[in-house]
């Protein structure tokens, strides 16, 4: 429950005490809101003491009456706005002319309730404005998310990409100047770390384009007939330099042709991703076994490795950007921490889902669903 | 203190780093303990008083190096900390290592930036071990 602060400014006893005991017990909820709220009425006889608890409780609604003894309810709303508050006002006034009406609106105010009023007029309008302010406040926490996201992206991204370059340098320094000895044999170690830097930055670069596409939507996509078995023989082929040097064996089962309306470019992004990973993350003289099937209009296309496999733990941050599954078994192994998520995005815009099954140590299995014919994009 | 007597604990999870830093500040003279996660090096830091430590902020999490920091200080109040970011200064990220509230329980003597010379880096280290 929210509870939002209303000042009344009213220099009749009547009206403020009427308008608190309206809105004592009423409370807005929408079954689209997260909360429901309540009113805490403040009141306030006149201009002069309305400023004071302006300044004191920072109201979220302001009802306010034009004639008022002192001061007259458009300089308090001259004040509101020279003080940039974002308060909601309502005029309330037995005097209401044309020229006030502009004059108020022009100065901020969003509603007119002409005295006398009824309890359902009062409701209503202040139901309204607090649909509004509930979707003033949903925008901004929005903005605010997604401003946050792309804080920690860059944030994360700029600790990627210096990673690899202070490692590259660090070890050009120590070939220069020798100091590891006289002997190139002794250097073999370090020359290797750094290619594989430079392999792993490489992969960075291509992911971030990958992701900045996806995510932008902007590309054109060239939706085709598409033989998934092609393309995943396709996958299978690119890797097999890694795979053979690890004596890691690949079976793809059935050759036949699987069709699906979709970008080949975005299925090679998907199937390369999953068939390296189960060839980066498994044991040397593992196993990789890839089925496709189609059933019920869906295609799936089952990954199963041999490999360290993964804890519930860290399966459940899998698909996050730039998280890569650190520990003792993957120490030595390189990555984006881009691609699954990547995988995922593709996936969904396919109306499409991927799933994993993981046990530590012996193997983990991606299964990626997709709809023959893209349902949304 | 002398370097030979001074015993420095690299928490790194970049292996690369973790073994230029060991390899550069053992020329150096010190002695030191390395640790590739926030884990590990608290399992290290139950039995072992480093004199000095150096810590990767980001680990296993983004803040590892903080958390570390805290426990470490925690448990020797007076072992100085340099934590190590590779966070750049130029994306205008800061982690808000200055304000008021961070630097309460933070309590980390240093930040350097993770490109930092090793000169520098050595010059840090001994000003910071004649203060405690």
């Amino acid at each position: 429950m929210s509870t939002l602060k209303i000042l009344v400014i009213d220099d009749e006893p009547g009206i403020r005490s009427g308008i608190s005991r309206i809105l004592r017990n009423f409370r807005v909820d929408y079954p689209f809101m997260e909360e429901a709220f309540d009113f805490e009425v403040f009141e306030a006889s006149t201009g002069e003491a309305g400023i004071g608890i302006i300044e004191n409780n920072k109201p979220d609604i302001l009802l306010l009456d034009n004639k008022l003894p002192g001061i007259q309810g458009i300089e308090v709303l001259e004040y509101i706005r020279k003080k940039q508050y974002d308060f909601t006002v309502v005029m309330i006034t037995s005097y209401a002319s044309l020229e006030l009406a502009v004059k108020a609106t022009s100065d901020g105010a969003s509603d007119f309730i002409p005295k006398p009023f009824t309890p359902q007029e009062l409701r209503s309008s202040i139901e309204n404005i607090t649909k509004k302010i509930f979707l003033k406040k949903m925008t901004a926490t929005l903005k605010e998310t997604d401003k946050q996201v792309r804080f920690q992206f860059l944030s994360v991204l700029s600790h990627e990409l210096k990673a690899p370059l202070n490692a590259i340098e660090g070890y050009l320094k120590i070939a220069r100047d020798h100091q590891l000895g006289d002997k190139i044999e002794d250097y073999h170690a370090i020359f290797d770390r750094s290619v594989e830097r430079i392999h792993g930055m490489r992969t960075l670069i291509l992911d971030l384009l990958d992701i900045t596409r996806v995510e932008s939507g902007k590309t054109q996509q060239n939706i085709v007939d598409t033989d998934l078995v092609k393309a995943m023989q396709k996958a299978v082929a690119a890797i097999q330099p890694s795979s053979a040097e690890r004596e890691i064996r690949i079976n793809l089962h059935g050759s036949d042709p699987i069709w699906m309306k979709a970008d080949i470019n975005e299925i090679d992004i998907i199937f390369n991703n999953l068939v390296s990973n189960a060839v980066k993350y498994n044991k040397d003289k593992g196993l990789v076994d890839i089925h496709i099937e189609e059933n019920d209009g869906m295609t799936k296309i089952r990954v199963e490795d041999t490999g360290i496999g993964m804890t519930e733990g860290e399966m459940a941050k899998l698909f996050q950007d730039f998280v890569r599954i650190k520990n003792e078994k993957t120490k030595y192994i390189t990555g984006s921490g881009l691609g699954l998520s990547i995988v995922k995005k593709l996936v969904e815009n396919y109306g499409g889902t991927i799933d994993v099954t993981s046990i530590p140590d012996k193997g983990s299995t991606f299964i990626v669903s997709l709809p023959k014919e893209r349902s949304c994009s | 203190m002398k370097p030979g007597n001074t015993t420095i604990l690299i928490v790194d999870d970049d292996m690369d780093y973790l073994f230029q830093a060991r390899l550069k500040l053992e020329q150096f003279g010190f002695k030191t303990i390395t640790a590739d996660s926030q884990r590990e090096a608290e399992l290290i830091l139950e039995k072992n008083r480093p004199d000095i430590a150096i810590l990767d902020l980001m680990m296993e999490n983004e803040d590892s190096g903080f958390i570390l920091s805290y426990k470490l200080k925690k448990k020797y109040p007076d072992v100085p900390v340099i934590i190590l970011t590779a966070v750049a200064a130029e994306t205008g990220i800061t982690f808000d290592i200055l304000d008021e509230n961070n630097r309460k329980w933070i309590k980390a003597d240093l930040f350097l930036e993770k490109g930092v010379r090793y000169d520098v880096l050595k010059t840090e280290i001994e000003r910071l071990l004649q203060k405690s």
